[in-house]
């Protein structure tokens, strides 16, 4: 996936759960983004990250952060 | 098997509690108050003779066949038009009686062709039968008088005849018309001896008919007539089968001679359709034997090869040798594929459990991707269950209906009937699209609101009426207090209560007078029943899921979930989107919507299919390509779906599809997708299998084989051999077998089984100990996730934008005569309506443009340019312009863009910004096409030449 497309897409659902007081919207950000995307993808994700991660929505960096801590599903 | 004949109760069912007992020729009877005394009598086996009865149209009482005698009463009333009273004492026959009926039916036969042998309706002619039971022997008035024997036979439409000299002016198509179809399109011309029936004074092809076959199917003569009948003759056997087209899944008879059918027709006792039909389900079957039909697998060693044709073992062996080299080179999440929402619920489950046991991986998906993923997502989140709530027969005891972003009357048009019948009858409609549809105003119906939002503005939209529900005092609180989790649904008070939330703060971004919103609003929340139905203007928008819960967290509020007549119901699109969602056709999901990360679920299935599986979630469809054109996915198998034509940005996804090395396309046809296929495999048609089929109603219907399989396997016979030939058997005798194992595995299953379908015909999931005929009606009393769940749904815009460049809006769909991508139905004669895609455009827009009526317009957008006739409508809103994707020609997805739900990734099919300008020459994709499509279908001969 295109860069610009995979930030855009991880953007799209922090802003959906931007709404939420923040412990609530983290956690929203990372089971989605555990959930429902392809190990590939999450690790396209997480080198964006480890490389700066411009343009990511504060939520998503966390929520990276936070899965690199998670047991595996 | 024999030919099914249907009971014919004379007059309609009466659904009222209170009954009465009266006596019909000495034997006594108990009704539902308010029957006919015809129907009480067919009830004791007594079948009166009529003519203008029949039990799917009220009675009319203008044959005067039907008469009876009743003991106290002068005169022989009608039977139809007459209510059996208690204490009645009827006699149905007597000399006086059979005076008056031969007398009757002499003057019909005055005026009538005496060519019965010769007759299309021999046999299955209600007259000729009526001419027997009255015991017609001659017709004193001769044949020589003023007759309409030498009226002209209207065949203008392509599937049935109108014969006005074999008409007995009993009306019963034009109160078919009217009263089962709702389009009012038949009329009686004339008085007395000049009437006729009349389609406006029109041809039938010229006229409002929609072909739904009502009329036809009500005609006791041969009046209206199926051409194929005519052609054919009458069918000598019957088997009950569900419709293949539309997510209503209407139960037909499909009437065969042999192995041929030569009609279908509805079935009273479907229960989604009661009998009725629309025109692709009816007459729009002939794709099934068009000469198109691939019937022999093939293979090529790349996609600018000729195909050739060779045996299934070497089309198989090549196909399954090519995935576990391409596996071990690329490693094994390198091949994954898509299972079909128009094959059954045992076909789609085998596919995915191939790819999860013998692939070995996740990577699997269905179409419902691009159109109801959200449905599935938003429903589930908010409610527990990723589907919709009501039964079709819940719109019975609807007091309001919303529509919102779904057309019904061209993409579910049974149901569009079932729903403009209770308008009628004084349901209130609100109408949230921005497209003016039919439903908006339609004989005898009218929209008390129509909200013609901007595209792309949804989620404001049900915001708004969330704020008035909530500021103007019209939550339900009892129900939400007892119902609801009281945190979140306080959360969504809070958020929705902002003023800017407000139907005036909005206005301006939706389009919607904040007048009217408000109405709509009030209505819906106060008005008794309210029922949302909603399509893929709700869902294919880059907010489809927040939509999704923005109608229930409205639902809930209000109180309109878990009863009769309210409820939240996704019209879906294709016959069996639903059961592929529920087989488990999503990547992260297994059959029953449970997640591929819960271990005891994952366990479950481990041990049943002896194989370990993946605990992370695979690609979904557009991940697939991408990671195509990155390199690390390269082979496919795609049982009947054509995702060249139907998913977006076409230029993307064809560079992806045309970087795989091994592509398995499974179809009847050489579709669009075939061009980037390597192997080839001829499918079989829904009549050509077993299996079920599960509607928009979570209804499990049998799909009964009526006709060997064209190319020699159904499909659920290839994916086995495909799995054997990977390794991994899967030795089914029957899909029953493969139902069963579903039955064991899926608990909103347990109960189902192929005895119990055919036992009682179909029942609606969860069917288990709980509900062992089904549930009809979901979260009575509770909601299957506990507490209903309220989600804030902050509107926020697509990142799609009009600019000066492009400053219209394209949203694009589908219209009654074609479905989906046209492969069935252009396979037919349904091109008569519409040969060709066009570009509907408001006259503001086009005046602008210079553009007029058929001129040749390109359309163009960021991502690409198609060139099409425009059609100038008022139905447009200035500023959105509209076409459909059924030609392939048309290339309609080559303009759609990426953007997608941001939780389901479902393509915004329904917001691209374009520009529309004259032309004089296809567009560059379009010339393109021309050239490559004829060589990417080639088929060597015999000789090894490209044919």
């Amino acid at each position: 996936m295109k860069a610009e497309d995979m930030v855009h897409n991880a953007n799209q659902i922090a802003l959906f759960f931007a709404s939420y007081p923040h412990d609530e919207a983290l956690a929203g950000v990372a089971d989605h983004i555990q959930k429902f995307w392809e190990r590939r993808m999450r690790q396209q994700l997480e080198e964006y990250v480890a490389q700066g991660g411009g343009g990511l929505h504060e939520l998503v960096l966390e929520a990276v952060k936070q899965l690199r801590e998670r047991p595996a599903a | 098997m024999a030919l099914i004949q249907e009971t014919d109760y004379g007059t309609p069912f009466r659904i009222i509690d209170t009954t009465v007992t009266l006596e019909i020729d000495g034997r006594p009877v108990t009704v539902p108050a308010g029957t006919s005394i015809m129907r009480a009598a067919v009830g004791l086996g007594i079948q009166v003779p009529k003519l203008c009865a029949t039990d799917s149209v009220e009675p009319f009482g203008s044959c005067r066949l039907c008469l009876v005698e009743i003991d106290g009463r002068r005169g022989t009333p009608a039977s139809c038009t007459t209510p059996a009273e208690a204490g009645m004492k009827v006699r149905t026959s007597s000399p006086k009686l059979s005076r008056m009926r031969r007398g009757v039916m002499e003057l019909y036969i005055s005026d009538h062709p005496l060519d019965c042998l010769t007759c299309a309706a021999n046999g299955n002619c209600e007259l000729q039968d009526m001419a027997g039971v009255v015991g017609l022997r001659e017709v004193r008035y001769g044949y020589e008088g003023a007759n309409h024997l030498k009226s002209e036979k209207d065949q203008s439409n392509p599937y049935f005849t109108f014969d006005a000299s074999k008409c007995i002016v009993c009306s019963r198509c034009v109160r078919a018309c009217e009263e089962v179809q709702g389009t009012f399109a038949l009329t009686i011309q004339g008085r007395g001896f000049a009437s006729v029936v009349s389609a406006g004074g029109k041809n039938f092809l010229e006229s409002e008919c929609v072909s739904c076959g009502a009329c036809v199917q009500a005609c006791p003569t041969a009046t209206l007539m199926e051409k194929s009948v005519i052609e054919k003759g009458q069918g000598e056997h019957s088997v009950i089968t569900t419709c293949a087209y539309c997510g209503v899944g209407c139960t037909f008879k499909a009437e065969m001679q042999g192995n041929e059918v030569v009609r279908m027709l509805p079935y009273k006792d479907g229960m989604a359709n009661h009998g009725h039909s629309c025109v692709k389900g009816r007459f729009s079957w002939g794709y099934a034997t068009h000469p198109d039909r691939i019937l022999k697998p093939m293979i090529r060693a790349k996609i600018t090869d000729p195909w050739r044709e060779v045996t299934w073992e070497e089309a198989i062996g090549h196909a399954a040798s090519e995935f576990q080299r391409i596996q071990a080179e690329y490693g094994r999440d390198s091949i994954g594929g898509i299972t079909s929402s128009r094959c059954t619920d045992e076909e789609t489950y085998l596919v995915q459990k191939m790819i999860r046991a013998a692939f070995g991986n996740n990577n699997v998906d269905t179409c419902a991707r691009v159109c109801h993923s959200p449905t599935g997502y938003g429903l589930k989140t908010t409610l527990g269950t990723s589907a919709g709530t009501q039964h079709f027969d819940s719109v019975e005891q609807a007091d309001v209906i919303m529509v919102i972003g779904a057309n019904p009357t061209d993409a579910h048009p049974v149901f569009a009937s079932h729903m403009k019948r209770r308008l009628r009858e004084g349901a209130r409609l609100i109408v949230v699209d921005p497209r003016r549809t039919d439903l908006v105003r339609t004989p005898h119906v009218k929209a008390d609101y129509h909200l013609p939002l901007r595209p792309g503005t949804n989620v404001a939209v049900i915001n708004a009426m969330a704020h008035v529900v909530v500021t103007e005092g019209l939550v339900d609180e009892p129900y939400v207090k007892e119902r609801c989790d009281m945190a979140a649904f306080d959360g969504w008070r809070k958020f929705v209560a902002e003023e800017r939330n407000s139907p005036e703060a909005v206005e301006e971004i939706t389009g919607v007078p904040a007048g009217d919103l408000r109405a709509a609003a009030r209505l819906y929340a106060t008005g008794g029943n309210a029922a949302i139905y909603y399509g893929l203007g709700v869902t294919e928008h880059s907010q489809g899921s927040t939509m999704v819960m923005g109608m229930a967290n409205l639902a809930m509020a209000t109180g309109n979930i878990g009863k009769l007549g309210a409820g939240i119901s996704p019209l879906r699109g294709q016959n069996n989107v639903q059961g592929s969602c529920d087989m488990g056709s999503f990547p992260h999901e297994f059959s029953g919507y449970r997640h591929v990360s819960d271990d005891a679920t994952r366990h479950l299935f481990e041990a049943a299919w002896q194989v370990p599986l993946q605990g992370d979630p695979g690609l979904r469809i557009s991940n697939m390509i991408d990671a195509a054109i990155d390199g690390t996915f390269k082979g496919m198998y795609i049982q009947g779906e054509d995702i060249v034509q139907s998913d977006p940005n076409t230029k993307h996804l064809t560079k992806g599809m045309a970087a795989m090395e091994c592509v398995v396309v499974q179809d009847l046809f050489l579709n669009e997708t075939a061009s980037y296929a390597h192997v080839f495999l001829p499918g079989s048609s829904f009549l050509e299998k077993d299996g079920t089929f599960i509607n928009a109603e979570r209804r499990i219907g049998r799909v009964r084989k009526a006709i060997p399989p064209k190319a020699g396997l159904a499909d659920w016979e290839i994916t086995m051999k495909l799995s054997e030939a990977l390794g991994y058997p899967m030795p089914y005798k029957h899909p029953s077998e493969i139902m069963d194992e579903i039955a064991r595995l899926t608990p909103t299953f347990a109960g189902v089984s192929y005895e119990l379908l055919d036992r009682v015909g179909s029942v609606q999931w969860p069917c288990n100990e709980k509900a062992p005929l089904g549930t009809p009606v979901m979260h009575i009393g509770g909601f299957v996730r506990g507490k209903g769940r309220f989600m804030i749904t902050e509107f926020i815009p697509t990142d799609e934008r009009t600019t000066d460049r492009f400053p219209l809006v394209l949203t694009t769909g589908r219209i009654l005569s074609q479905y989906n991508v046209g492969a069935q139905t252009r396979r037919t004669e349904n091109n008569v309506w519409h040969h060709e895609d066009v570009l509907e455009i408001h006259p503001f827009d086009a005046e602008n443009r210079g553009i007029n009526e058929n001129d040749l317009v390109a359309l163009t957008s960021r991502e690409g340019e198609i060139t099409l006739h425009a059609r100038i409508s008022e139905r447009m809103q200035p500023g959105v312009v509209y076409t459909t994707f059924h030609h392939a020609i048309t290339g309609a997805n080559v303009v759609t863009t990426e953007f997608s739900d941001w939780a389901t990734g479902c393509p915004e099919y329904k917001v691209t910004a374009v520009q529309v300008r004259p032309t004089k020459k296809l567009s560059e994709w379009q010339q393109h096409y021309r050239e490559t499509r004829r060589r990417t279908t080639q088929i060597m001969s015999e000789t090894g030449a490209g044919d």
